[in-house]
């Protein structure tokens, strides 16, 4: 799933320099902000580069997002993705072949703001090939307890089509004419910021969200022991359950250092009623250095348990009613490092584009399987004995950011 | 009236229910005052630095946020709102 939209952190809207001058701007628009209710997002615009690449899977592509205040009360967002995909993944290289497609994602919201009180609302679409998916969000959010307290509630609601492709006798990839299928989704959350003390912020989100449909990817496939057949074992349609709830809940604490550098440590638990239950841990240093300088390292673990339906390698066919292979429901542990710059400039000769940024970003993302094993090697080791499967990924993000 | 060794007596009884309620009743109306704020609003300003923000780079952040969610079996609780796939 794509994400857009922002989390809404209180009293963080307004910009901040070094020089002096601005300094007591800043604090000045601090004591009036309050006075003023809540604080709309800033003018903005970003235009982002990305690429993933790791596990013969490339994914690159733009990401554009503009926002503009209209009149005092208003604030209207935009965003373009696209996501091109070139892939030969080992589940692809199992049970598919390689491809190559684009998914494109549009999204409009609105932020109205009413005194202390903020209404959003917006909708997202995706298209690819063999996806279709549709979402629209509602949220409250209210300032409250002297503005130290920022309470919001949401809703969205998601409908997705769900399509397969198969190559046709001329070697052109179209849909499957026979399988066509649909998955609605809803969510409902919680979320709350709250200044505990002139340098810290805390953070808290919950999230329920609950899906229904076609939930399984439907390239994929189980395997299940054979012996004396081929590598020892055969391949099968994965069978998902039709509904899913989950349950997420976060913390966030954020802590201003002496220096003007920002610690911020995060801890998310999740469980489900698939049986996963993970822990995402996350360390994050932002150290603003010179004059124009931001520099930005994150360390970041997370660490799940298997799917009750999820198995490497079944013991036969039809062993139970669901059954799954998608490595994202098997047991791994996840390790990410990632590190961050940015460099803010005016624009020569434009006075209205007093502050813009080039920022670039790189994580390193490490996945250690714990029982998804390399299928490809089974006719060398023998099913179910082959290595344990491992990812490395390189995530790089370029983007110009420009306040107007 | 005899009352049996380490009991309280009724009259003790109804003495601690009347204080507890009372304390009850204090609690009850202290949390329909709003509360003072403890950080002044001239104080607060390193949450107008945008270090501070919990979300800095919206574009940077939800496309991050997108890499783990599709390789990952947990989702949601990102103070963000979703949507489309790509997983496939």
């Amino acid at each position: 799933m794509q994400l857009t939209g922002e989390a809404r952190g209180a009293h963080t809207r307004c910009a901040a320099r070094l020089s002096p001058f601005t300094r007591t701007l800043v604090t000045l628009c601090a004591i009036a902000a309050p006075a003023l209710g809540g604080v709309l997002p800033e003018d903005r615009a970003d235009v982002l580069w990305h690429l993933y690449k790791g596990g013969d899977i490339t994914i690159q592509g733009p990401s554009v997002l503009v926002r503009k205040k209209v009149g005092d009360n208003l604030s209207l967002s935009a965003n373009y993705y696209e996501d091109m995909i070139s892939s030969a993944s080992i589940d692809v290289k199992l049970s598919a072949s390689p491809y190559h497609e684009t998914r494109r994602q549009e999204s409009l919201g609105a932020d109205y703001l009413h005194g202390k009180s903020t209404y959003s609302v917006g909708f997202i679409t995706s298209k690819e090939p063999d996806y279709k998916a549709n979402t629209s969000y509602f949220a409250v959010s209210q300032d409250m307890f002297g503005d130290l307290t920022t309470v919001t509630l949401g809703y969205r609601r998601g409908w997705d089509r769900v399509f397969r492709d198969i190559k046709t006798p001329q070697g052109v990839l179209e849909n499957d004419p026979t399988f066509h299928q649909r998955a609605d989704h809803r969510g409902y959350s919680l979320s709350l910021s709250q200044v505990l003390t002139r340098n810290a912020i805390l953070g808290f989100n919950y999230e329920l969200l609950t899906d229904q449909g076609y939930l399984a990817n439907p390239y994929r496939k189980i395997r299940y022991l054979s012996p004396g057949q081929g590598a020892g074992f055969t391949l099968a349609d994965q069978v998902y359950p039709n509904t899913r709830t989950s349950h997420a809940a976060s913390l966030q604490l954020k802590y201003f250092l002496p220096y003007r550098a920002a610690l911020t440590g995060q801890y998310r638990f999740f469980r489900d009623t698939w049986g996963i239950l993970a822990h995402t841990a996350e360390v994050d240093y932002t150290h603003p250095v010179w004059k124009h300088w931001i520099f930005d390292g994150s360390l970041r673990y997370y660490r799940q348990g298997a799917a009750d339906f999820y198995s490497d390698l079944f013991p036969r066919a039809n062993y139970q009613n669901f059954m799954a292979r998608d490595r994202e429901l098997a047991a791994f542990r996840s390790y990410t490092v990632g590190a961050g710059a940015s460099w803010q400039f005016a624009m020569p000769g434009v006075p209205s584009l007093g502050k813009n940024s080039i920022n670039v970003r790189v994580d390193h993302l490490l996945v250690d399987y714990s029982d998804f094993r390399n299928a490809l090697l089974a006719s060398t080791y023998g099913a179910g004995n082959e290595p344990l499967y491992k990812l490395d990924a390189n995530v790089f993000q370029v983007f110009v950011s420009i306040w107007f | 009236m005899r009352v049996a060794p380490g009991l309280p007596s009724v009259s003790l009884t109804v003495k601690l229910m009347r204080e507890l309620t009372a304390v009850l009743l204090l609690a009850a109306l202290a949390g329909c005052a709003a509360p003072t704020p403890w950080v002044k609003p001239y104080e607060r300003e390193h949450f107008a630095d945008p270090i501070m923000s919990f979300n800095r780079d919206p574009v940077s952040s939800t496309y991050l946020q997108h890499v783990f969610e599709t390789r990952e079996g947990a989702r949601g609780a990102t103070g963000s709102v979703g949507g489309g796939c790509g997983c496939n």
